[in-house]
């Protein structure tokens, strides 16, 4: 049976969904809002026929543009999620950010989004869970470490991304060994592991921007506006915080022109996270992932 | 045929199809010994189709001005600051590049012995494969080992460059007596490489176009060769495999399908058709295909990850091998001849439990002997006891339960493993062949280690004042069978009867539980228990031969469930009831099962 370079990739990522549904009890997957782990969503519907047994766990900087939180609680009650978010209170209210004016880019992305997520996967931070009911977020009583994280990192982002496994091991304090990964072949991911470590798993590095778009065009799957252009020459072509985030020049309106944009080749030659600033400062998104950052 | 059907009430929010890019797509690993230049080939070949991002071979250029350092295309890929601080590509770069005939994941795997693992992992990925020899240092201890192990990985389409050709004056002889004695070696284990090209990968020689300084090279340069690769045709018309990932019944929202999914492997399988999964032998017929947001199919054929319900009520876990019962069948067996590398940092010794993880089942494993070990830099074979890191063998292993599998001749997917020690996947291989069982206590066998009584069973009957007979409630969906078991034990008692009760964990559970539990916790426990439904059926066996009448509670027993009782227990009888729905409490509905049990008993004596 012949299928296009996107079933393909459908296809591994709904298997390697499964694998990780079948061997980690305490599973967890993060969503960022943005376009792969909401493409990543999506795969998981596909995966469980149309249900979500997974909980997403969103690290809410509380400098996410607010339409994205808008569009996370929309798309959580709509499709029954378990919605599940952290932050790091702390910083925040000791005002131990960059837009305060405190601390560096590259400080501050440490302090709301690696320690808060290394303290929402283990459970010593506070949980808030959305209530399907309510429609409100309550304080989440699993305090339980998730032993399995789904990402949606994809090798084609960065440099270092190109080196992950499916299946990455991360040890007690959240770090990578990116010298000693473990094998896989034939579809044998590391899923046994040793206590107090865990495993983070990457369905879609395999996926390419442009193929994560062609996919969303294809699906249909509801996006976020945040990557149209509205009228003023200028979209944002990935997702973060917005005092750290810029804009590029393009007119592409919705799905369709975003995909023949980027066939074009405009963007070949700039680096997808150009518009994300603490990637330039130095030791950049490297030292970050190293430490546990997405 | 049904067509598929979509996941309702969770209906779709847009239709399927749209356009797609239609380029085709090939992964090609890049392997060799180590400095026989590997990331050169890689970097000059990204350089010289304009595959690099803007700007990155300047930068690159100028950190190594900065840093007083000949440049290098290797630093290209070397993307991670510690590798390019050691000079080593430390793990399996994954870089996207194009064709004018198509797009390529190519993958540059590290030729360090220290890396095999992440050669390994990269090589497996793969396609088709290019193989460097260094022109000036010839064929090297892993020029051998890699061209064994791509073999081994299942990889036939192989172009061998033989690079750094200006080192040796661009010599004919030099690339003709690498290539002859490389194709000599290959030959010994059965591999024959499509491609062998003279290349310099520093100075772009026969890299994408032909080169003018190797005038007497006809062949294709290595762009050419690459493209020359052809994808591996479809395996439709192999017999269909699909390894169970799971049993899915999701009841939120008013879903009451029970779904079996997984991906599939081999063949093509459409709605109606009977199946069969090993290695429990559980029959069933495919009720429907399953799948969400998605446009009907009528048959779903090799590499589609899907689901499928059943129109029997079947118990099996995750683990089993879907087959069709029209085709050749897959094999079962606990003992296997297998190919075998090994990773791992301790060495592969016998009387150790491992876990062997082939498709989706994971049983444990034991090392029985070594046949010889392939040593690939020489033709014959060497005995050891222990299969060490970075070695291959060929050698006999004992697996704890039945294990369905095909011979790698004849199916690929389901013909290989790999092998976890501890926590780590530390071995990777194939199944040759299934070897003849040691005699085991089969179904109808009583454990040879124990002497029998030598009171005939009749005459046993007689003086009990009973006939033994194993009485099963059976609980269905929501039903409770161990209160009225309990209750009618106790009421056979009160009648002066010899009754012992039994309980059985959810056996829909336990078969689950069992497979799909990570080895985090169980990876302790060694040697793993059997099936529910044969523990059950050995236990009881024993008692019935005392003379008792075996009450056994048991959840998510199926009909497959029930013959293997009937089989472990002969010549005694099995008696079978339905728990009530509310049996909770000693209600009505107990008692009526209590009579309806001893009415049954009454009946048979």
């Amino acid at each position: 049976m012949e299928h296009d370079h996107l079933e393909q990739l459908e296809n591994q990522s709904v298997y390697i969904l499964r694998e990780a549904y079948a061997n980690f009890k305490n599973l967890a997957m993060l969503w960022s809002i943005g376009k792969d782990s909401t493409v990543l969503l999506w795969l998981a519907r596909k995966a469980f026929f149309g249900h979500v047994p997974i909980t997403l766990v969103h690290i809410d900087t509380s400098y996410k543009i607010p339409e994205m939180i808008r569009y996370r609680d929309h798309l959580a009650m709509d499709w029954h999620l378990t919605m599940v978010y952290g932050q790091n209170k702390g910083a925040l209210e000791r005002k131990e950010t960059f837009p305060d004016g405190n601390i560096t880019r590259l400080q501050c992305c440490k302090n709301l989004k690696t320690d808060a997520l290394k303290n929402t996967l283990s459970g010593e931070w506070p949980r808030y869970r959305l209530n399907l009911e309510t429609g409100k977020y309550e304080p989440d009583k699993n305090k339980d470490p998730y032993t399995g994280v789904i990402v949606g990192a994809r090798a084609d982002e960065e440099g270092s991304r190109s080196k992950e496994r499916y299946f990455s091991p991360r040890d007690k304090n959240n770090e990578w060994d990116v010298g000693d990964q473990p094998p896989e072949l034939w579809n044998q991911f590391k899923t046994d592991f040793a206590p107090g470590t865990h495993l983070r798993i990457h369905p879609l590095l395999d996926w390419t921007e442009l193929n994560i778009w062609e996919y969303i065009q294809r699906e249909n799957i509801p996006i976020t506006d945040l990557y149209f252009d509205k009228g003023t020459g200028k979209r944002y072509r990935s997702l973060g915080c917005y005092p750290c985030t810029t804009p590029v020049d393009s007119t592409s309106k919705n799905v369709a022109e975003i995909v023949a944009e980027l066939r074009t080749g405009k963007f070949a030659n700039i680096a997808e996270r150009s518009g994300r600033a603490q990637d330039k400062e130095d030791g950049g998104l490297e030292t970050l992932r190293r430490d546990g950052y997405m | 045929m049904e067509p598929t059907r979509n996941a309702t009430p969770f209906a779709p929010t847009g239709t399927p199809g749209g356009i797609v890019d239609g380029r085709i797509r090939m992964n090609i690993v890049v392997v060799g010994h180590v400095d026989h230049g590997k990331s050169t080939v890689v970097g000059r070949l990204l350089a010289d189709t304009g595959s690099l991002p803007e700007g990155k071979l300047e930068s690159v250029r100028a950190f190594c001005e900065r840093n007083s350092r000949p440049f290098e295309y290797a630093f290209l890929l070397d993307a991670l600051k510690d590798e390019q601080a050691q000079g080593i590509t430390i793990d399996t770069a994954r870089t996207f590049f194009k064709s004018a005939k198509r797009d390529y994941i190519i993958i540059d795997a590290p030729g360090h012995i220290e890396f095999l693992k992440n050669m390994v992992t990269g090589a497996a990925r793969a396609e088709a494969a290019v193989l460097v020899i260094d022109a000036k240092e010839g064929i090297r201890e892993n020029s051998k080992r890699h061209g064994y192990l791509l073999s081994m990985l299942g990889i036939k389409q192989i172009a061998v460059v033989v690079n750094k050709m200006d080192l040796v004056g661009y010599s004919k002889e030099a690339f003709e007596d690498i290539r002859d004695e490389y194709i000599a070696f290959l030959a010994r284990i059965g591999a024959t490489p499509r491609f062998f090209i003279p290349i310099s990968a520093f100075n772009g020689e026969n890299l994408i176009v032909p080169s003018d300084k190797m005038p007497w090279f006809k062949g294709h340069n290595l762009l050419s060769a690459v493209d020359a690769f052809e994808k591996e045709p479809p395996k439709a018309n192999q017999p269909f495999r699909m390894p169970v990932q799971d049993i899915y019944k999701f009841t939120s929202l008013g879903d009451d399908r029970r779904i079996v999914s997984g991906r599939v492997e081999s063949g093509s399988i459409k709605a109606g058709e009977q199946v069969v999964f090993l290695p429990s032998g559980k029959k069933g017929r495919i009720a429907s295909i399953e799948a969400f947001h998605a446009a009907p199919r009528a048959e779903i054929g090799a590499g589609i990850s899907i689901g499928f319900t059943l129109a029997e009520q079947i118990y099996i876990g995750r683990g089993e091998l879907m087959v069709k019962t029209s085709e050749v069948q897959a094999e079962v067996s606990r003992r296997l001849r297998i190919n075998l590398f090994w990773m791992g940092k301790k060495p592969f010794i016998p009387g150790k439990t491992y876990y062997l993880k082939l498709g989706t089942a994971k049983v444990p494993c034991r090392l029985e002997k070594i046949n010889y070990l392939i040593d690939a830099s020489e033709s014959g074979g060497q005995t050891k006891i222990a299969v060490e890191r970075h070695d291959v063998a060929d050698c006999v292993i004992e697996l704890s339960k039945p294990l369905a599998f095909d011979p790698i001749a004849r199916l690929e997917a389901t013909g290989r493993f790999v092998i976890v020690d501890q926590y780590e996947i530390a071995g990777g291989g194939i199944v040759r062949e299934a070897l003849a069982e040691y005699a085991q206590t089969s179904a109808s066998e009583k454990p040879s280690l124990l002497s029998r009584s030598s009171i005939p069973a009749e005459k046993r009957a007689r003086l009990m004042g009973q006939k033994p007979a194993l009485i099963v409630i059976a609980g269905g969906p929501g039903r409770d069978p161990n209160t009225p078991a309990k209750a009618l034990e106790a009421r056979l008692i009160e009648l002066g009867k010899r009754a012992f009760y039994l309980g059985l964990e959810d056996a829909q559970e336990a078969d689950a539980h069992t497979s799909s539990e990570s080895g985090n916790s169980k990876i302790e426990s060694g040697w793993e228990a059997e099936a529910p439904a044969a523990l059950l059926g050995r236990a009881a066996s024993l008692l019935l031969d005392a003379g008792l009448l075996v009450v056994a509670a048991a959840k998510g027993l199926d009909s497959e469930d029930v013959k293997i009782l009937e089989s472990l227990v002969k010549p005694h009888a099995v008696l079978q009831l339905e728990a009530p729905a509310d049996a909770e409490e000693a209600t009505g509905a107990t008692a009526g099962l209590v009579a309806e049990a001893l009415r049954a008993l009454g009946k048979f004596g």
